[in-house]
């Protein structure tokens, strides 16, 4: 069996691919759900009710695709210039722990510069979070994957010990969060009665700047000329070591963002669970995406409206709802394989 | 007659690469203690052929014979146990074993104890003294010479048993004197019954070993005759297919110091002298060209002039100026242009198109980007025009550079490099993996740059491109340079004698470079 790249890929295929990967997924996990004793069909039908089926659900798929846009953004940003920041957990709990710092009365100023104020903070930590690592990478060549990663727990353990102790909000009856945001730093709701806030806007203009940044500006040509080809880059005289300090505080910035958004957005308040892990999803997103920022969006509504989906299927049918995760990781495999395949042939000899 | 035996037959063998057709019902046959001449211009398809009968690849039509017996496709083992051995341009040895470990590696079970390395040893000594291919068994890999490092793996072929010799370019790093030495082995072993398929582009080593020709011209067999019955001008006709007009050096009177490089030593990481007071002095209207077998410093003095590296001590100046700043980017801003060694690693960034390829260096200039914004429309028409000028064919300024052919990448390369009128220009193997029309069409621009007044340093391992382009040449040598010698001075036999270091103080620690 051999694998031969085709010369050209045809339209159609292109379209296909990711719907019949998504197929084949469901075909997959319908095995999962019958050995759950659950009827397949009827679960999907919630599963898919769960996540688009009604206002409320698209108002809360989305509201859960925000910070998934954004940890993917910034997935997709470094991994674009092969910088592998897996630390978008960590610099999401870092933009939450800098709006929460600053957002809980420290500094008063009226909505219309109090959102943007808490973005940038925001941002500015979780860049400077991740421009330790990328310093790292450069100067002394530490792998960032390492260090990234082990960064998450860092921080997520400096949130645990600021939430418990000089931080706890001592109106919160001992519960481990937070003070509120300030009314002024509270992002708008865009639908009465829903969650759906602000954030989303945010993220959905994020996405389409670093679409903008990406191919159409000379920093974009030289994150993507390092990420292809460092050596040639290099011998061009493309800066390698700037752009990669540059895409890191990129990076960090827009993960940070996700931050926000849900401390300012989805919760008002900083507690620890406010990520089930968006930073690390937002890996598998911008991997969906093919790091397109503009994929991002979509991959990010998908997997947001898989979890959702998953969660009122379970109460549903009672099929844990760890079928999403199933789900979502077998998407994420089978999609890049068709992907792989409208590229390549396969030849059995 | 045992003689004329046929050992090897090749029958209407196909083979495509999706629309690129790489093989096309290709027919010959070798006999026993004969060499055949395997010819062709690179990507004629002498090595996807040899790759068939080697069985890298499977071929969509045609089969092959060894020995009178089928070979079935796709399995290299197969091909080995019916007597087939390869020598591959790159070799396939791993640096951190010894000559009998390498040689024996994969001869024995996977689950062993224990290797026999005494009967191993035994017959290796057995096979050397037999060819006169003589090498230390017990000498680590990475010691060796490049030509001994080939006479390892023609050790390693016979050792598994090999009666049919495949050598894909193995001159292609060797000095003269190592090729001679080659060649007598390859008689001996004609001699003792083995038969050889011999690749080159090297005619004139064609005509010294080969018993027959035969001839590859994309992808088809053009020819196929008895050595005696050839001439130097058929063959070549029949490679190339028509006659290529060679672009002819004009007698240039040298103008003012362009480039002076003043007793440089670079050291690598490893602290690895990797240059020795080289000292180089380039002209206007001057084309330098820098002789040596691959490895000897050619590397380290081509990064030197791009801006890769800093000198160690010693200086360059550029007309009179000592440079400070070591920096791609300075280079290029001072009025160096630079082609790469290597194409696809340092030259073209494989999955940018032709446009963004183009403005590499000069992206951030105030021509093709605005507030940090590229101008998209300037680009493409720039693009238009370099694709127009140097007659960049099937491409547009969209395409991805990685579907070029190697003469379309290196005219991408050439273009971004010379529409910048760059005052010196160092071309490194610029010619390297090109047919001939394209290596004519680099000639044709750099003796154009030369005539508008650049001066340019071309370092090749083709003794003849040299010769035949440059004002005057120098050898490199374990990173020392000689003293440039006019081009009319010097033969090929002196030129082999440098490159195999004869003149050079090697141990010398840093005196100068007594030629």
């Amino acid at each position: 069996m051999l694998l031969e790249p085709r010369t050209h890929t045809p339209l159609w295929m292109t379209i296909i691919a990711p719907i019949a990967a998504v197929f084949v997924v469901m075909v997959l996990c319908s095995g999962l759900i019958m050995w759950a004793g659950a009827p397949v069909l009827q679960s999907y039908i919630a599963l898919a009710k769960g996540a688009f089926g009604s206002k409320f659900a698209i108002s809360e798929t989305l509201v859960r695709a925000t910070p998934l846009m954004l940890t993917g953004l910034a997935a997709a940003v470094a991994f674009r210039a092969k910088l592998w920041n897996i630390g978008g957990e960590g610099q999401l709990y870092m933009g939450a722990l800098a709006a929460t710092y600053f957002g809980t009365g420290m500094v008063n100023l009226p909505a219309p510069l109090m959102i943007p104020f808490l973005f940038v903070v925001g941002a500015i930590a979780g860049g400077l979070l991740l421009l330790v690592p990328a310093l790292l990478k450069t100067k002394l060549k530490v792998d960032e994957v390492v260090t990234t990663l082990l960064l998450n727990f860092v921080i997520l353990l400096m949130a645990n010990y600021l939430l418990f102790g000089p931080w706890k909000d001592p109106m919160a009856m001992g519960w481990p969060q937070g003070a509120p945001i300030v009314d002024a730093g509270i992002l708008p709701k865009l639908i009465e009665k829903t969650r759906l806030h602000g954030g989303l806007i945010f993220a959905l203009l994020a996405s389409v700047s670093v679409w903008l940044v990406m191919s159409k500006t000379k920093w974009g040509l030289e994150i993507r000329a390092v990420g292809l080809n460092q050596d040639a880059a290099s011998f061009a005289g493309i800066p390698i070591n700037k752009t990669i300090i540059r895409t890191a505080l990129i990076s960090g910035g827009l993960a940070a963002c996700a931050g926000v958004t849900e401390v300012a957005g989805t919760k008002e308040y900083l507690t620890l669970d406010i990520s089930p892990g968006f930073g690390y999803t937002g890996i598998a997103v911008a991997m969906l995406a093919g790091l397109n920022p503009l994929g991002v969006i979509i991959a990010a509504i998908f997997f947001a409206g898989i979890y959702n989906g998953a969660d009122s299927m379970s109460r549903a049918m009672d099929v844990s709802n760890y079928i999403a995760d199933v789900i979502t990781a077998a998407s994420l495999l089978m999609v890049m394989l068709a992907v792989m395949l409208t590229r390549m042939r396969i030849r059995f000899s | 007659m045992t003689d004329t035996e046929t050992v090897l037959r090749v029958q209407g063998i196909t083979k495509n690469f999706g629309d690129l057709v790489a093989n096309d019902a290709i027919s010959f046959s070798l006999k026993k203690g004969k060499v055949l001449s395997l010819l062709g211009e690179n990507g004629a398809g002498k090595t996807t052929l040899m790759n068939i009968i080697f069985g890298h690849y499977t071929a969509d039509g045609g089969h092959i014979e060894v020995f009178g017996k089928k070979l079935n496709a796709s399995n290299p083992a197969e091909a080995i146990a019916l007597g087939v051995g390869m020598v591959h341009q790159h070799f396939t040895l791993a640096d951190n074993l010894t000559v009998l470990e390498n040689v024996i590696l994969g001869t024995e079970p996977l689950w062993k104890w224990v290797q026999d390395k005494a009967a191993g040893r035994a017959r290796l000594k057995e096979l050397s003294g037999e060819f006169g291919l003589h090498v230390d068994p017990d000498a680590d890999i990475k010691s060796l010479t490049v030509g001994e490092k080939q006479r390892v793996e023609i050790l390693k072929a016979l050792y598994r048993g090999a009666k049919i010799l495949i050598l894909d370019e193995p001159t292609a790093v060797l000095t003269p004197q190592e090729t001679d030495q080659l060649f007598g082995t390859l008689r001996d072993m004609l001699a003792r019954g083995l038969s050889v398929i011999f690749i080159s582009h090297k005619l004139g080593e064609v005509m010294a070993i080969a018993d027959d020709i035969a001839v590859l011209r994309h992808g088809k067999l053009v020819a196929n005759f008895p050595v005696a019955e050839a001439s130097r001008e058929i063959i070549a006709e029949k490679m190339v297919g028509e006659a290529v007009p060679q672009p002819r050096r004009q007698i240039m009177e040298a103008g003012e110091e362009l480039l002076s490089v003043e007793d440089v030593s670079v050291k690598d990481e490893n602290g690895q002298q990797i240059l020795k007071n080289v000292s180089l002095h380039l002209h206007r209207h001057q084309i330098i060209g820098i002789a040596g077998v691959s490895g000897n410093g050619q590397k380290p003095l081509s990064d030197l002039v791009s801006g890769m590296c800093r000198p160690g001590s010693g200086q360059l100046n550029l007309s009179g100026e000592a440079i400070t700043v070591f920096d791609p980017k300075e280079m290029v801003a001072k009025g160096i242009g630079r082609v790469p060694e290597d194409r696809h690693v340092q030259g073209v960034v494989g999955d940018f198109s032709v446009e963004e390829n183009m403005i590499l260096e000069t992206y951030a200039s105030a021509r093709f980007s605005k507030f940090g914004w590229l101008r998209k429309k300037e680009v493409t028409d720039y693009a238009y025009s370099l694709i127009k000028a140097f007659d960049i064919r099937g491409a547009g300024p969209e395409t991805i550079v990685r579907g070029l052919s190697g003469g379309n990448m290196q005219k991408v390369i050439l273009s971004r490099v010379l529409e910048n009128s760059p005052q010196i220009i160092l071309a490194n193997q610029p010619t390297r993996g090109l047919d001939v029309g394209a290596a004519t069409f680099v000639h044709e621009q750099l003796f154009k740059a030369r005539k508008e007044g650049a001066g340019i340093i071309l370092i090749s391992e083709d003794l003849e491109e040299l010769l035949a382009v440059a004002d005057s040449v120098a050898v490199m040598y374990h990173g020392q340079i000689s003293p440039q010698m006019p081009v009319e001075s010097v033969t090929l036999q002196q030129l082999g004698l440098l490159m195999s270091g004869e003149g050079f103080s090697v141990h010398s620690k840093g005196q100068d470079h007594a030629a």
